[in-house]
This record gives C-alpha cells, structure tokens and sequence, in this order.
C-alpha cells in the first residue's frame, strides 16, 4: 500500500470540503487555500520522488484486483503532471490572496479551485478510461463555476461556448467508451493495451481511436476544434485564466499521450500521421490568431493553441527523441504560460488595462516586472538559454531525425512568429511611453476591481511570478536533470510492457 | 433488438446535432440533453442486450450460470446519468444568466468575445 498516490487526490477534495465548511470565514478559506495548495505540492513532491526510485506504482482501489477494479497508477509521465499541477496550485493560491477580491470568495472560489486541482490530478492519476471520464467532469464542473465567478457579459457568452464544446467533447468521450467497451469488454487501460494488441488492427479500432482523438482534440485546443479557448480565457480572474491556462488544456494533452502510446497504436502510420498535421495546423493557426490580436490575455489564450501543436508534434512523430521533447515542452509550457498570465494581473493592477493601446511605459516605472516579463516571454519563443529554448531544440532534432521536413519548418517559422508576437507585448506594454489619458471610460472586463491596495499587496502579487520565474530559469541552466526525468518518462511510455505488468501483475498472462 | 436501439441511438445522435446547430440558446441546451441521452443509450447497446437474466450469483457458486446480462454498461449509464444530470443543472443555469445580462436567447448575439 502506497499511500503518496492517493493524496494528490485526496488533499484538494479534503481542503475543499473544509473550505465549504468555513463558508463565512475568509480568513479561514484563505489559510485552508495556501495550506491545501501546499500540502498538495509537497505530496505531488513526494510522489514523484518515489516514482522514480521505484518505478511505476499501483494502488487498488477498494482491493479489487486490477482488470475488474479501478486502478490509480503513477507512471513518470502522470507523476511529472501531479507536480506541474501541485505548482501552479499553489502558485495561483499565492496569487489569489490579493488578487481575488471578496465579492469573488463569497461565491465559493476556494471550494472550486480545490474541487478543480481534485479533478485534474485524477485524471493524471487513474488507470482506468471510464474513471478518467468521471474526473474530467469534476474537472469540467469546477472549471465552469470559476469561468463565470464575477458574472459580467463577456464571461456569460465565452462560458456558454466552453460549456457547450466541452460537454460535446465529453458526450464524444462518453460514445468512444461505450463503443470500446463494447469491442474489448474492458476498460482498463493496462488491460485494454494487451485485448488490443490481440485483436490487432482493424477499422473498428480506427474508428474508436479518431473519437478518442476528436474528444481529447477539443479538450486540449488542437486544430480545428480550439475555438472555445480564444472566446473564453481572457474573460474570468486572471488567476483563474492562469490556472486554466497552465492545466487544463494540459490534461487533454496527458490523455492524447497516455491513449495513444498506451492503448492506440496499432495502427501508427495513419493516426500518428493524422496526428502530426493536426499538430501543424494548430501551430500555425494558433500563432497567426495572436498576432491579429492587441489584448493582453487574447494574444496569450491564441499561444497557448499555437504551443499545444507543439507538444501534439512530440507525440505525432512518436520516436524516442519526440516524445522526451514532447514531455520536457509540457514541463515547460505549464510553467511559463502559468507565468504569463500571472504577469497580465500585475500588468492590469498597475495600470487598469489588458489592451495593448492604452499601455505602456511600465519600463521605465517598473523595470523589474519588464525583466520577470522576458523571461517567460523569451522563454515561449525559443530563445537560449531558457527552458523553452531546449523544448523545441528537441523536437525539431526529432523532426529532422525522422524526416518530417513540412512540420519541423512550420515549428520554427511559428517559434518566429511567437518572438513577434511577444516582442509587440514587449514594445507596447514596457517599452513605449504611456499614451496620454483620452478620457474614455475603461470598458475591460472589470474583473479585479483596483482598490487602494494594502502595504505588501503587490509583494504577494510578484511572489508566485518571481518563483515561476525562476523554474523556467533553472529549468533553462540546468536543463540535464529535466532531460533525463523527460528521458526516463518517455522510455516508460514508449515500452508499455512495464506499465501493463505493473498493473495487472502476474494476470496479465492468463485471461478469464 | 439491438439493430432497433442502434436506429434510436442514430436518431438521438442526429436530432441532438441539429438542435445544437439551431442559433437558440435553449435549443442548445436541448441538443446537449439529447447528446447525454444517446450516448448513455449507446453505452447500454454496446454493453449486449440480454433479457430476463440478472447476474446474480447463486448460492455456493463462483460466478452466475449461463448468459447473464452485464452489470458494468448499467452501472457506468448511472454514474453518467448523475453527472450529466448535474452539468446540465448548471448548464440551464448558465443560460438563463446568459438570457438575463444579454437580453437575447439568439447566439448570434453573442459574438463579443470573438475575434
């Protein structure tokens, strides 16, 4: 019995039933979100640490042996995501001490943020594909909640774009299980890799496996289903748009990888080939959207799809190399674009504003907020040394070591277009001067209102910015301990045996 | 019988598609209700109908005699009923705010967060 494999699961739901206890008490609700979110990093931690002392770790729920019962597993892949999770948590819980107000409290935001790390970390954590759908919807319900806590109209029309696509998705999730279950009368995962590996390939599994791949494609924004994001995540708190924007687009990409290295690969050459235009695509339509666009969050929310192409391209071209580059763009991203949307918050604090033209001379009145700004920025593009740099350093060696020429030229014109696109940021929110008042009411989504703020108010602000900050540096200098972690989680997932063996044991050869 | 849901299934499927695409916010809601509804029925079809045999387990015995039907589509139908039931709660919800702040049940009003 492993108990570190439930608790990344068991510390939110418990922080969060604690939390709508103290329903009245802000103090206490906002003790519980910094402890929760704390406790949660460090389990994440520990988690982590023992899967990669020990290897892949199992637990049984309720004791049912592991085809009939529900299964939690921790491979590298799902323990790295727990950590990435049980950062931005507890990076967003920092934040949210300032940055959400008590009209937004009141509504239940603590409840909902905890409900949400509760969901996202069982999806990473389950080995079983109807478990998986049941915490994309505690995951999914939590998310709705925060996208419209605050109820303006921009909120309203972006939540009922991202409600009906992402119910969608999920009555497409709900069809490919039932038509899987019904081919391999199974559902775990472990169990459903060695039936299908039996059967083999045919057009029923093809089938099931583009549902799968259609259903995951509009959770993590891959072309052309990505719609929902850019109409949606510039509209709630920032430190929602944060947390949404460093996870869950993320565990749409976890379920892409773990179905199909682990499940779907019978038949490589057509949806790993599907996979990689899709890939290519998203790179490219997600970077032109942000370039057309002069808002803050808007320009960030378009490169989160441009930056998911880049992790599906990882998985696409399906070599050893991609998938590590794969895996280290995910490390990489979730903290960055975390940051980033971290950094609009200050931005909008400071001056009232996420529109580009009515910002400006920050430079010269805050040079370190400039300096925190470029490190994430630079890092999205690629440049050296920051994490980012590496990330795509990989994947365009594994593009070019499998000879996908088109998708490892599109990669490096969009790595291009993104240095554009944060440079604009750069140019019209530091460095330019500030643009004389017009005089124009400001018609932004008031989310935050800007009170005067308490002494240290804008310390804690920079607190979780100037921490993220700095993983992406250290992750950029010391990129070779992250390699190998990367390195190791990919050899897991590329040779499905010791996961399959890991779950069913020694059943895995004799079959009922 | 199954050839008979697998037509009720397709039905639902293609009646909650062209509801969706309807520009009414209602319609849409109704669309998704009937989405939720097809694929739970489609888990339930895909599970193998078999009538009139409960798998019980008798008295002494390891595992139930003969062909039973499948416990596992049933229980999965329930755990998605539930949930869907409770999104679709908020979902109802969600328009009639949207109704409320927009002052229009028509999508096509609603086009200030696109670009």
């Amino acid at each position: 019995m492993r108990p570190e494999i439930a608790l990344p699961i068991l510390i939110p739901l418990a922080a969060g039933a604690l939390s709508l206890l103290a329903w009245r008490s802000h103090a206490a609700q906002r003790t519980l979100g910094l402890v929760g979110t704390g406790l949660l990093l460090a389990a994440s931690l520990w988690l982590a640490a023992s899967t990669w002392q020990d290897g892949i770790l199992v637990m049984h729920m309720g004791g049912w042996p592991a085809p009939f019962g529900i299964v939690l597993v921790s491979d590298l892949l799902g323990a790295i995501m727990v950590v990435l999770a049980g950062i931005t948590g507890f990076a967003t819980a920092v934040y949210s001490l300032v940055a959400v107000g008590r009209e937004h409290e009141r509504f239940g935001y603590y409840p909902l943020l905890h409900l949400l790390l509760a969901g996202v970390n069982g999806a990473f954590l389950t080995g079983d594909v109807f478990n998986l759908y049941v915490w994309f919807e505690v995951m999914l319900v939590a998310s709705f909640a925060l996208l419209i806590l605050g109820g303006e109209r921009a909120q309203m029309e972006g939540a009922i774009k991202y409600v009906t696509l992402n119910l969608l998705s999920s009555a497409l999730f709900l069809s490919a299980i039932g038509l899987l279950y019904g081919m391999a009368g199974t559902l775990n995962m472990a169990d459903l890799a060695v039936r299908l590996a039996e059967t083999g390939s045919n057009g029923l599994t093809t089938v099931i496996a583009v549902l799968f791949l259609v259903a995951f494609g509009i959770k993590a924004a891959a072309f052309p289903l990505f719609f929902w994001l850019p109409a949606s995540y510039h509209t709630p708190l920032v430190a929602v748009s944060a947390l949404f924007a460093g996870l869950l687009t993320k565990v749409g990409v976890y379920a892409l990888f773990r179905f199909f290295t682990l499940i779907f690969t019978h038949d490589v050459a057509f949806t790993h080939e599907v996979l990689l235009w899709i890939a290519a695509a998203t790179m490219l339509t997600g970077v032109l959207g942000a370039a057309a666009q002069f808002e803050f969050r808007r320009i960030l929310s378009f490169h989160i799809v441009s930056q998911i192409g880049y992790m599906i391209m990882g998985l696409a071209l399906y070599t050893p190399l991609a998938i590590v580059g794969g895996v280290f763009y995910i490390v990489h991203h979730i903290i960055v674009k975390a940051n980033l949307f971290l950094i609009s918050g200050v931005v909008y604090r400071l001056r009232g504003s996420y529109e580009l033209a009515r910002l400006g001379g920050l430079y010269r009145s805050s040079p370190g907020l400039a300096l925190l700004f470029l490190i994430p920025a630079l890092s999205l593009a690629g440049m050296p040394p920051l994490s980012g740099f590496f990330a795509k350093f990989i994947l365009v060696r594994a593009g070019l070591e499998a000879g996908a020429y088109t998708v490892v030229g599109v990669a490096l014109v969009v790595g291009l277009l993104t240095l554009y696109s944060m440079i604009k940021i750069w140019n019209e929110v530091f460095w330019k001067a500030m643009p004389e008042n017009d005089g124009e009411p400001n018609d932004d989504v008031m989310n935050d209102d800007r009170p005067a703020q308490p002494a240290g108010g804008l310390a804690l602000l920079y607190l979780p910015v100037i921490g993220l900050a700095a993983l992406t540096l250290g992750i950029g200098l010391g990129a070779q301990p992250f390699l190998e972690l990367a390195e190791r989680a990919a050899a897991q997932l590329l040779d499905p045996t010791g996961y399959i063996h890991a779950v069913l044991g020694d059943a895995a050869g004799i079959r009922p | 019988m199954e050839s008979m849901m697998a037509l009720v299934v397709g039905g639902l499927y293609a009646a909650a598609i062209y509801m969706m695409l309807r520009r009414s916010i209602v319609k849409l809601v109704i669309g998704l209700v009937l989405l939720g509804n097809a694929a739970n029925l489609l888990i339930f079809t895909s599970g193998g109908l078999t009538r009139g045999a409960p798998p019980l387990v008798p008295d002494g015995a390891a595992m139930p005699a003969g062909a039973v039907a499948d416990p596992l589509a049933q229980a999965l139908i329930l755990t998605a009923i539930v949930i869907g039931f409770g999104v679709l709660a908020f979902a109802v919800v969600l328009i009639h705010r949207a109704y409320e702040v927009v002052g229009a049940d028509d999508m096509d009003r609603m086009k200030d967060t696109d670009t």
